[in-house]
Protein backbone atom coordinates (compact mmCIF):
# COMPACT_ATOMS: atom_id res chain seq x y z
CA UNK A 1 0.00 0.00 0.00
CA UNK A 2 3.01 2.39 0.81
CA UNK A 3 3.91 2.37 -2.55
CA UNK A 4 1.12 3.18 -4.28
CA UNK A 5 0.34 6.00 -1.28
CA UNK A 6 3.71 7.41 -2.78
CA UNK A 7 2.46 7.50 -6.35
CA UNK A 8 -0.10 9.17 -5.17
CA UNK A 9 1.70 11.69 -3.35
CA UNK A 10 4.31 12.09 -6.38
CA UNK A 11 1.67 12.77 -8.59
CA UNK A 12 -0.79 15.37 -6.25
CA UNK A 13 2.79 16.99 -5.73
CA UNK A 14 3.48 17.36 -9.05
CA UNK A 15 -0.41 18.73 -10.14
CA UNK A 16 0.29 21.15 -7.14
CA UNK A 17 3.50 22.55 -7.07
CA UNK A 18 3.77 22.57 -10.96
CA UNK A 19 7.30 22.03 -11.50
CA UNK A 20 9.14 23.08 -14.62
CA UNK A 21 11.32 20.88 -16.09
CA UNK A 22 15.05 22.05 -16.17
CA UNK A 23 16.24 22.67 -19.95
CA UNK A 24 19.23 20.58 -19.69
CA UNK A 25 16.81 17.77 -18.63
CA UNK A 26 14.16 17.95 -21.37
CA UNK A 27 15.57 15.30 -24.07
CA UNK A 28 15.98 12.89 -21.32
CA UNK A 29 12.98 13.20 -19.59
CA UNK A 30 10.34 11.20 -21.60
CA UNK A 31 12.93 8.67 -21.83
CA UNK A 32 13.78 8.20 -18.46
CA UNK A 33 10.12 8.13 -17.45
CA UNK A 34 8.95 5.24 -19.87
CA UNK A 35 12.01 3.36 -18.99
CA UNK A 36 11.18 3.50 -15.28
CA UNK A 37 7.46 2.72 -16.13
CA UNK A 38 8.79 -0.52 -17.67
CA UNK A 39 10.67 -1.04 -13.94
CA UNK A 40 7.35 -0.39 -12.46
CA UNK A 41 5.56 -3.18 -14.68
CA UNK A 42 7.77 -5.41 -14.15
CA UNK A 43 7.69 -4.63 -10.20
CA UNK A 44 3.67 -5.35 -10.60
CA UNK A 45 4.17 -8.58 -12.84
CA UNK A 46 6.88 -10.26 -9.83
CA UNK A 47 4.38 -8.81 -7.31
CA UNK A 48 2.06 -11.27 -8.72
CA UNK A 49 3.84 -13.74 -9.55
CA UNK A 50 4.97 -13.62 -5.88
CA UNK A 51 8.91 -12.98 -6.23
CA UNK A 52 8.64 -9.22 -5.55
CA UNK A 53 12.28 -8.06 -3.88
CA UNK A 54 12.47 -4.08 -2.84
CA UNK A 55 16.08 -4.47 -3.41
CA UNK A 56 16.06 -5.62 -6.99
CA UNK A 57 12.93 -3.09 -7.93
CA UNK A 58 15.05 -0.14 -6.71
CA UNK A 59 17.81 -1.31 -8.76
CA UNK A 60 16.36 -1.94 -11.81
CA UNK A 61 14.47 0.94 -11.48
CA UNK A 62 17.72 3.10 -11.47
CA UNK A 63 19.23 1.56 -13.92
CA UNK A 64 16.55 1.63 -16.26
CA UNK A 65 16.49 5.06 -16.36
CA UNK A 66 20.52 5.75 -16.14
CA UNK A 67 20.51 3.54 -18.90
CA UNK A 68 18.17 5.39 -20.89
CA UNK A 69 19.71 8.38 -20.04
CA UNK A 70 23.62 7.51 -21.54
CA UNK A 71 21.22 6.19 -24.67
CA UNK A 72 19.99 9.37 -25.57
CA UNK A 73 23.01 11.06 -24.66
CA UNK A 74 24.87 8.59 -26.66
CA UNK A 75 22.94 8.92 -29.67
CA UNK A 76 22.78 13.15 -28.98
CA UNK A 77 26.48 13.19 -29.47
CA UNK A 78 26.82 10.29 -32.32
CA UNK A 79 23.99 12.37 -34.11
CA UNK A 80 21.27 9.37 -34.12
CA UNK A 81 19.33 10.92 -31.25
CA UNK A 82 15.99 10.72 -32.92
CA UNK A 83 16.29 7.12 -34.52
CA UNK A 84 18.20 5.94 -31.26
CA UNK A 85 15.16 7.41 -28.99
CA UNK A 86 13.00 5.81 -31.04
CA UNK A 87 14.48 2.40 -30.95
CA UNK A 88 14.69 2.25 -27.03
CA UNK A 89 11.07 3.59 -26.68
CA UNK A 90 10.23 0.75 -29.14
CA UNK A 91 11.98 -1.55 -27.16
CA UNK A 92 10.61 -0.46 -23.56
CA UNK A 93 6.95 -0.34 -25.00
CA UNK A 94 7.35 -3.78 -25.88
CA UNK A 95 8.45 -4.84 -22.32
CA UNK A 96 5.60 -2.91 -21.28
CA UNK A 97 2.96 -4.65 -22.98
CA UNK A 98 4.37 -8.15 -22.10
CA UNK A 99 4.43 -7.42 -18.58
CA UNK A 100 1.06 -6.10 -19.28
CA UNK A 101 -0.12 -9.46 -21.02
CA UNK A 102 1.36 -11.49 -17.84
CA UNK A 103 -0.17 -8.65 -14.92
CA UNK A 104 -3.63 -9.68 -17.21
CA UNK A 105 -2.88 -13.49 -17.01
CA UNK A 106 -2.09 -13.35 -12.93
CA UNK A 107 -5.31 -11.63 -12.46
CA UNK A 108 -7.57 -13.08 -14.80
CA UNK A 109 -6.55 -16.11 -15.69
CA UNK A 110 -6.74 -15.01 -19.79
CA UNK B 1 14.99 -5.80 3.43
CA UNK B 2 12.12 -8.10 3.32
CA UNK B 3 11.63 -10.16 0.43
CA UNK B 4 8.16 -11.58 -0.21
CA UNK B 5 8.88 -15.31 -1.92
CA UNK B 6 6.54 -17.45 -0.72
CA UNK B 7 7.16 -20.90 -1.83
CA UNK B 8 4.54 -22.59 -3.60
CA UNK B 9 3.18 -25.68 -2.59
CA UNK B 10 1.57 -28.23 -4.69
CA UNK B 11 1.65 -30.00 -7.95
CA UNK B 12 2.21 -27.94 -11.02
CA UNK B 13 -1.07 -28.42 -12.50
CA UNK B 14 -2.56 -27.62 -9.07
CA UNK B 15 -0.50 -24.31 -9.56
CA UNK B 16 -1.67 -23.86 -13.15
CA UNK B 17 -5.47 -23.71 -11.14
CA UNK B 18 -4.82 -21.57 -8.48
CA UNK B 19 -2.51 -19.37 -10.12
CA UNK B 20 -5.09 -16.54 -10.74
CA UNK B 21 -6.58 -16.79 -7.66
CA UNK B 22 -3.35 -17.00 -5.61
CA UNK B 23 -2.05 -13.95 -6.98
CA UNK B 24 -4.79 -12.37 -6.93
CA UNK B 25 -5.43 -12.77 -3.34
CA UNK B 26 -1.30 -11.60 -2.86
CA UNK B 27 -2.28 -8.78 -4.28
CA UNK B 28 -5.19 -7.62 -2.15
CA UNK B 29 -2.88 -8.64 0.90
CA UNK B 30 -0.45 -6.60 -0.46
CA UNK B 31 -2.83 -3.48 -0.89
CA UNK B 32 -4.18 -4.04 2.40
CA UNK B 33 -1.02 -4.05 4.78
CA UNK B 34 0.61 -0.76 5.92
CA UNK B 35 3.98 -2.55 6.94
CA UNK B 36 6.35 0.55 6.48
CA UNK B 37 9.83 -1.33 5.91
CA UNK B 38 12.76 0.38 4.34
CA UNK B 39 12.39 -1.51 0.91
CA UNK B 40 8.30 -0.04 1.08
CA UNK B 41 9.24 3.48 1.55
CA UNK B 42 12.33 3.58 -0.88
CA UNK B 43 9.83 2.14 -3.55
CA UNK B 44 7.25 4.64 -2.33
CA UNK B 45 9.79 7.33 -3.02
CA UNK B 46 10.88 6.28 -6.08
CA UNK B 47 7.20 6.18 -7.50
CA UNK B 48 6.69 9.79 -5.77
CA UNK B 49 9.26 11.00 -8.12
CA UNK B 50 8.29 8.88 -10.99
CA UNK B 51 4.66 10.75 -10.22
CA UNK B 52 6.14 14.47 -10.56
CA UNK B 53 8.32 13.30 -13.62
CA UNK B 54 5.22 12.43 -15.30
CA UNK B 55 3.32 15.33 -14.57
CA UNK B 56 5.84 17.33 -15.29
CA UNK B 57 6.72 15.94 -18.83
CA UNK B 58 2.71 16.12 -19.49
CA UNK B 59 2.84 19.72 -18.92
CA UNK B 60 6.21 20.41 -20.78
CA UNK B 61 4.71 18.56 -23.95
CA UNK B 62 1.45 20.57 -23.55
CA UNK B 63 3.78 23.94 -23.23
CA UNK B 64 6.58 23.04 -25.79
CA UNK B 65 8.15 25.90 -26.71
CA UNK B 66 12.01 25.35 -29.01
CA UNK B 67 13.47 24.09 -25.54
CA UNK B 68 12.55 20.87 -26.16
CA UNK B 69 13.38 20.11 -29.31
CA UNK B 70 16.38 18.36 -30.76
CA UNK B 71 19.22 19.88 -32.77
CA UNK B 72 18.10 18.30 -36.32
CA UNK B 73 14.04 20.01 -35.73
CA UNK B 74 15.94 23.47 -34.94
CA UNK B 75 18.29 23.39 -37.96
CA UNK B 76 14.66 22.41 -39.91
CA UNK B 77 12.81 25.29 -38.13
CA UNK B 78 15.14 27.93 -39.05
CA UNK B 79 15.78 26.90 -42.78
CA UNK B 80 12.05 27.11 -42.72
CA UNK B 81 11.97 30.48 -41.10
CA UNK B 82 15.10 31.55 -43.35
CA UNK B 83 12.84 30.94 -46.50
CA UNK B 84 10.06 32.81 -45.31
CA UNK B 85 12.21 35.35 -44.05
CA UNK B 86 13.48 35.64 -47.88
CA UNK B 87 10.60 35.18 -49.52
CA UNK B 88 8.50 38.15 -47.86
CA UNK B 89 11.92 40.66 -48.33
CA UNK B 90 11.42 39.76 -51.95
CA UNK B 91 8.21 40.73 -52.21
CA UNK B 92 8.78 43.89 -50.42
CA UNK B 93 11.17 44.97 -52.66
CA UNK B 94 8.49 44.37 -55.30
CA UNK B 95 5.52 45.85 -53.71
CA UNK B 96 8.20 49.13 -53.03
CA UNK B 97 8.69 49.35 -56.54
CA UNK B 98 4.94 49.58 -57.73
CA UNK B 99 4.46 51.75 -54.75
CA UNK B 100 7.43 54.10 -56.62
CA UNK B 101 6.30 53.65 -59.98
CA UNK B 102 2.07 54.68 -58.88
CA UNK B 103 3.91 57.94 -56.93
CA UNK B 104 5.97 58.31 -59.65
CA UNK B 105 3.56 59.73 -62.45
CA UNK B 106 1.36 62.53 -61.33
CA UNK B 107 -0.83 60.99 -59.00
CA UNK B 108 -4.22 63.61 -60.33
CA UNK B 109 -3.79 62.96 -64.03
CA UNK B 110 -3.46 59.35 -63.28
CA UNK B 111 -6.83 59.22 -61.09
CA UNK B 112 -8.65 61.54 -63.30
CA UNK B 113 -7.69 59.21 -66.37
CA UNK B 114 -8.92 56.74 -63.84
CA UNK B 115 -11.99 57.97 -63.20
CA UNK B 116 -12.82 59.00 -66.63
CA UNK B 117 -12.07 55.24 -67.89
CA UNK B 118 -14.80 54.10 -65.17
CA UNK B 119 -17.50 56.61 -66.38
CA UNK B 120 -16.76 55.10 -70.05
CA UNK B 121 -17.06 51.67 -68.41
CA UNK B 122 -20.06 52.27 -66.94
CA UNK B 123 -22.06 53.88 -69.44
CA UNK B 124 -21.28 50.79 -71.73
CA UNK B 125 -21.46 47.97 -69.20
CA UNK B 126 -25.06 49.87 -68.51
CA UNK B 127 -24.34 50.35 -64.44
CA UNK B 128 -24.90 54.21 -64.93
CA UNK B 129 -27.21 56.38 -66.35
CA UNK B 130 -26.10 58.52 -69.13
CA UNK B 131 -27.81 61.93 -70.45
CA UNK B 132 -26.61 63.72 -73.30
CA UNK B 133 -27.39 64.80 -77.01
CA UNK B 134 -29.67 62.14 -78.86
CA UNK B 135 -32.35 60.94 -80.04
CA UNK B 136 -36.38 59.71 -79.22
CA UNK B 137 -37.50 57.07 -81.67
CA UNK B 138 -41.29 56.26 -80.83
CA UNK B 139 -42.40 53.10 -82.98
CA UNK B 140 -45.89 52.23 -83.13
CA UNK B 141 -46.69 48.73 -84.64
CA UNK B 142 -50.13 48.18 -84.66
CA UNK B 143 -50.81 44.65 -86.67
CA UNK B 144 -47.25 43.49 -85.02
CA UNK B 145 -45.55 42.75 -87.99
CA UNK B 146 -42.10 44.41 -86.71
CA UNK B 147 -39.88 41.15 -85.91
CA UNK B 148 -37.13 40.90 -83.39
CA UNK B 149 -34.49 41.24 -86.43
CA UNK B 150 -35.72 44.35 -87.49
CA UNK B 151 -35.19 45.99 -84.15
CA UNK B 152 -32.07 44.33 -83.90
CA UNK B 153 -31.47 45.76 -87.61
CA UNK B 154 -32.38 48.84 -86.05
CA UNK B 155 -29.70 48.92 -82.76
CA UNK B 156 -26.99 48.13 -85.27
CA UNK B 157 -27.68 50.87 -87.38
CA UNK B 158 -27.65 53.13 -84.17
CA UNK B 159 -24.39 52.09 -83.16
CA UNK B 160 -22.88 52.56 -86.67
CA UNK B 161 -23.78 55.82 -86.12
CA UNK B 162 -21.97 56.07 -83.38
CA UNK B 163 -24.82 55.68 -80.94
CA UNK B 164 -22.96 55.62 -77.05
CA UNK B 165 -25.92 54.57 -75.12
CA UNK B 166 -29.30 52.92 -76.40
CA UNK B 167 -32.26 52.05 -74.16
CA UNK B 168 -35.57 50.26 -75.03
CA UNK B 169 -38.38 50.56 -73.39
CA UNK B 170 -37.19 50.68 -70.02
CA UNK B 171 -34.35 47.76 -71.00
CA UNK B 172 -31.18 49.20 -71.53
CA UNK B 173 -29.04 47.53 -74.79
CA UNK B 174 -25.60 46.66 -73.80
CA UNK B 175 -23.06 44.25 -75.80
CA UNK B 176 -25.23 41.13 -74.38
CA UNK B 177 -28.42 42.32 -75.33
CA UNK B 178 -30.71 39.90 -77.12
CA UNK B 179 -33.56 40.33 -79.12
CA UNK B 180 -36.25 37.41 -79.63
CA UNK B 181 -40.02 36.96 -80.48
CA UNK B 182 -42.23 35.36 -78.17
CA UNK B 183 -45.25 32.64 -79.25
CA UNK B 184 -47.41 35.65 -79.32
CA UNK B 185 -45.16 37.49 -81.59
CA UNK B 186 -44.63 40.35 -78.91
CA UNK B 187 -40.86 41.00 -78.61
CA UNK B 188 -38.30 40.41 -75.98
CA UNK B 189 -35.27 42.04 -75.48
CA UNK B 190 -33.12 39.83 -73.23
CA UNK B 191 -36.02 37.78 -72.00
CA UNK B 192 -37.89 41.13 -70.93
CA UNK B 193 -40.81 41.41 -73.21
CA UNK B 194 -41.31 45.38 -74.33
CA UNK B 195 -44.85 46.45 -75.98
CA UNK B 196 -45.19 48.17 -78.80
CA UNK B 197 -46.00 51.42 -79.36
CA UNK B 198 -41.96 51.15 -78.48
CA UNK B 199 -39.70 53.83 -77.59
CA UNK B 200 -36.29 53.94 -78.36
CA UNK B 201 -33.71 56.26 -76.92
CA UNK B 202 -29.91 57.14 -78.27
CA UNK B 203 -27.28 59.02 -77.49
CA UNK B 204 -25.29 60.46 -80.00
CA UNK B 205 -25.01 63.02 -82.14
CA UNK B 206 -28.55 64.05 -83.16
CA UNK B 207 -28.20 64.75 -86.63
CA UNK B 208 -26.09 61.76 -87.13
CA UNK B 209 -28.53 59.50 -85.60
CA UNK B 210 -31.88 60.39 -86.74
CA UNK B 211 -30.26 60.25 -90.60
CA UNK B 212 -28.94 57.17 -90.01
CA UNK B 213 -32.53 55.78 -89.43
CA UNK B 214 -33.99 57.76 -92.20
CA UNK B 215 -31.51 56.40 -95.05
CA UNK B 216 -33.48 54.33 -97.79
CA UNK B 217 -34.52 50.84 -97.21
CA UNK B 218 -32.98 51.81 -93.20
CA UNK B 219 -35.24 51.71 -90.49
CA UNK B 220 -37.98 54.29 -91.56
CA UNK B 221 -38.30 52.68 -94.35
CA UNK B 222 -38.74 48.83 -92.77
CA UNK B 223 -41.66 50.46 -90.47
CA UNK B 224 -43.43 52.03 -92.60
CA UNK B 225 -43.33 49.36 -95.34
CA UNK B 226 -44.92 47.16 -92.41
CA UNK B 227 -48.14 49.65 -92.01
CA UNK B 228 -46.30 50.89 -88.80
CA UNK B 229 -45.44 54.50 -88.09
CA UNK B 230 -41.89 56.05 -86.81
CA UNK B 231 -41.57 59.68 -84.97
CA UNK B 232 -38.26 60.72 -84.55
CA UNK B 233 -37.54 63.48 -82.05
CA UNK B 234 -34.36 65.48 -81.27
CA UNK B 235 -34.50 67.10 -77.98
CA UNK B 236 -31.96 68.90 -76.52
CA UNK B 237 -31.18 66.09 -74.50
CA UNK B 238 -31.83 62.40 -74.21
CA UNK B 239 -31.67 60.39 -70.76
CA UNK B 240 -30.98 56.74 -71.02
CA UNK B 241 -31.62 56.19 -67.15
CA UNK B 242 -32.43 52.03 -68.13
CA UNK B 243 -29.71 50.37 -65.64
CA UNK B 244 -28.00 46.40 -66.86
CA UNK B 245 -26.92 43.84 -64.21
CA UNK B 246 -23.92 42.87 -65.13
CA UNK B 247 -23.01 39.17 -64.89
CA UNK B 248 -20.08 37.70 -63.85
CA UNK B 249 -18.20 35.36 -66.98
CA UNK B 250 -18.29 32.37 -66.17
CA UNK B 251 -16.04 30.81 -68.65
CA UNK B 252 -14.19 33.79 -70.19
CA UNK B 253 -11.56 35.14 -67.96
CA UNK B 254 -9.06 37.98 -68.77
CA UNK B 255 -6.02 37.44 -70.61
CA UNK B 256 -3.08 37.83 -68.61
CA UNK B 257 -0.65 40.46 -70.17
CA UNK B 258 -0.90 44.32 -69.72
CA UNK B 259 -3.92 45.66 -68.93
CA UNK B 260 -4.64 49.53 -70.14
Amino acid sequence: MIPIIGLIAGVTAGLLMQPSVPGWLTPYLPIAVIAALDAVFGGVRAGLEGIFNDRVFVVSFLSNVLVAALIVFLGNQLGVGGQLATGVVVVLGLRIFSNVAAIRRHLFGA
Amino acid sequence: MMSERTPDPGSSAQKQQTRPNAARARMWRNLGSLRASTGNVLVAVLLAALGVAVVAQVRTTQEEGLVGLRQADLIQLLDDVTTRADNLEAEIIELEAVRADLLDDDSEAAGEAAQQRLDSYRILAGTAGATGPGVLIRVDDPDQVLAADDIMAMVQELRDAGAEAIQIGDVRVVTSTWFADDDSGALLVSGASVDAPYEIRAIGDAHTLSGAMAIPGGFNDVVRRSGGTVAIETPGSVVVDALHEPAEPRYAHPVPGDDD
